[in-house]
């Protein structure tokens, strides 16, 4: 049985009120893919779309965007995993190709998370935990994730200041992209500048700069067969690594608060598929949509020791010229976060820097990249891992 | 002569601030808060304690489930105070949610609101209790021992 290719990558704008339907955003996401894949959509035989349902008032997107996009009479279906779901997407669209059944398959990752207030959108999204034991005391994500903030620093002495450093990095790269909804430039000194919007209380410890924005945005994927994508494309991304892994929605059923376990999981089964190991991977998409959530990646998935994450970001080491540059695109917390496009988001930076066409943003010649993508407070995890 | 209405057994809506679960088989989590009793389910074959309760145990395949109180002490294990709080909770900040080591098991839940955020530090040894919210709904808290 042959690899599985990527032969094409998009993602639309990442903004604040998007002037359009959930038809038209996935358009824009599909659109660049397909242009970038040279592709019609005769070529496509099977489509997944992705995304965390409750944003929007249309059931069942799958069809909707099948007519929508060209893509009908050919298969569609709706894949959800929260905030990996498109990450999800393509470890499905790998499976559907690897097994014959399909030769080039798009993954289609969107979100319109603006049509809702960002109070209605925080309770929408903590209702992704536990709606029957946790819900009820008001719980959010940036409370959660706050609560493993709280965790790590207690055990390894993090301060608020390292994680203020993963947002000044994000900014740095989040000026270069034009995808990215927030552009402005953040310094550690807005951190502790009461006038500044950064240095807000969310949830102790994490400040308005520790969390990302809720975004509008869209993002697609194409994969292929071996043949097809040596036939279609001539600079496939080929996917080496796939993991994937879950655990207890519940805190109170966890163990561990200074990382996340579906990270470890996802990851080793990851690089064990891929034959590579931390040390190998040459530029990295971590899901940063809190600050520590990143510091926690920096560990779960191998780059540091255990606590040794601020050594890390203390040292630029994650910067672009770096020993491992990590979300060299902004992330997260730069690009905003529409929850079923950032899976795709992140897959589509890889690509773009295994193929040296990431620009201003390009780490010097990578062979090989990795993706970390999160549903949830730690809920899903998927790790992918590409190379040239 | 009309149909008699069926009954329905909603009590766990009565649980939290604003429930988002009405109907489950552990609706007697309720009727212990009412009573002062935080419970939880301990699997009646293997002793596997469940907190939160639930009906059914997932290592036996099995729903020969008893209820056990939660006493003692628990170790704070991490908490974090909200400055903002998602729809249906504005009132009640800056609130605390914090997890409990029993050992055993562990408990998520509240910080009780006279308990300063400066006075909490992680390991130290909290009481889960029940409480009658000011709305009516019953919920518990964690407290000084």
């Amino acid at each position: 049985m042959g690899k599985v290719g990527i032969i094409g990558v998009g993602q639309s704008s990442f903004v604040r009120g998007y002037p359009g339907s959930i038809r038209e955003l996935a358009f824009e996401g599909f659109k660049e893919a397909m242009k970038d894949a040279q592709l019609t959509v005769k070529d496509i035989d099977a489509s997944i779309v992705c995304s965390a349902p409750e944003y929007d008032k249309q059931r069942s997107p799958a069809g909707v965007f099948a007519e929508y996009l060209g893509l009908i009479p050919q298969p569609t279906c709706y894949l959800e995993s929260l905030c990996s779901s498109s990450s999800m997407g393509l470890r499905v669209a790998y499976s559907l190709v690897k097994s014959g059944l399909h030769d080039v398959v798009a993954v289609i990752g969107f979100q319109k998370m603006s049509e809702i207030s960002s109070a209605e959108s925080q309770e929408r999204m903590g209702r992704g935990a536990d709606i029957q034991w946790e819900s009820p005391f008001g719980t959010m994500m940036p409370a959660y994730y706050a609560m493993y903030a709280r965790a790590h620093m207690e055990k390894y002495g993090t301060t608020p200041e390292d994680l203020a450093l993963i947002r000044v990095k994000a900014s740095t790269y989040g000026q270069i992209n034009d995808k990215a909804v927030y552009r402005k430039p953040v310094t550690l000194e807005m951190f502790s500048d009461p006038d500044s919007p950064m240095s807000g209380p969310v949830a102790s410890p994490l400040r308005v700069g520790d969390c990302c924005a809720n975004a509008d945005g869209a993002s697609c994927v194409i994969v292929a067969n071996e043949e097809k994508a040596k036939a279609l494309s001539d600079k496939p991304v080929w996917i080496l690594g796939l993991g994937a892994a879950s655990t207890a929605v519940n805190l109170a059923g966890r163990d561990l608060f200074t990382g996340l376990t579906v990270a470890q999981e996802a990851a080793t089964q990851a690089y064990e598929m891929a034959g590579v190991g931390p040390k190998d991977i040459d530029v990295a998409e971590v899901h940063d949509c809190f600050t520590i959530a990143e510091m926690m990646a920096y560990e779960n998935l191998g780059f540091a020791e255990p606590g040794g994450g601020k050594e890390l970001i203390r040292g630029k080491e994650t910067y672009k010229e770096g020993s491992i540059p990590v979300n060299v695109d902004g992330g997260l917390l730069s690009k905003g976060h529409p929850v079923g496009a950032t899976g795709g988001s992140q897959i589509r930076t890889i690509v773009l820097q295994l193929r040296g066409e990431a620009g201003e943003m390009q780490v010097k010649d990578p062979e090989i990249g990795l993706v970390h993508n999160i549903g949830g407070v730690g809920l899903y995890g998927n790790v992918t891992i590409l190379g040239r | 002569m009309g149909k008699k209405k069926k009954e329905v057994d909603d009590r766990f809506k009565k649980f939290g601030i604003v429930s988002f679960t009405g109907i489950t088989k552990v609706n007697d989590f309720v009727q212990y808060l009412e009573q002062g009793k935080v419970m939880g389910m301990q699997c009646k074959g293997c002793g596997r304690k469940y907190f939160p309760p639930r009906a059914d145990c997932c290592q036996c395949l099995d729903s020969n489930m008893q209820w056990f109180e939660v006493s003692g002490t628990g170790k704070l294990v991490t908490y974090s105070q909200l400055q903002y709080a998602p729809l249906g909770f504005e009132a009640d900040l800056p609130y605390c949610i914090a997890l409990l080591d029993y050992g055993d098991y562990k408990v998520f839940g509240r910080i009780a609101k006279d308990l300063p955020e400066s006075e909490l530090k992680i390991g130290m040894e909290m009481k889960t209790q029940a409480i009658k919210l000011p709305n009516g709904q019953l919920s518990y808290e964690f407290t000084r021992v």
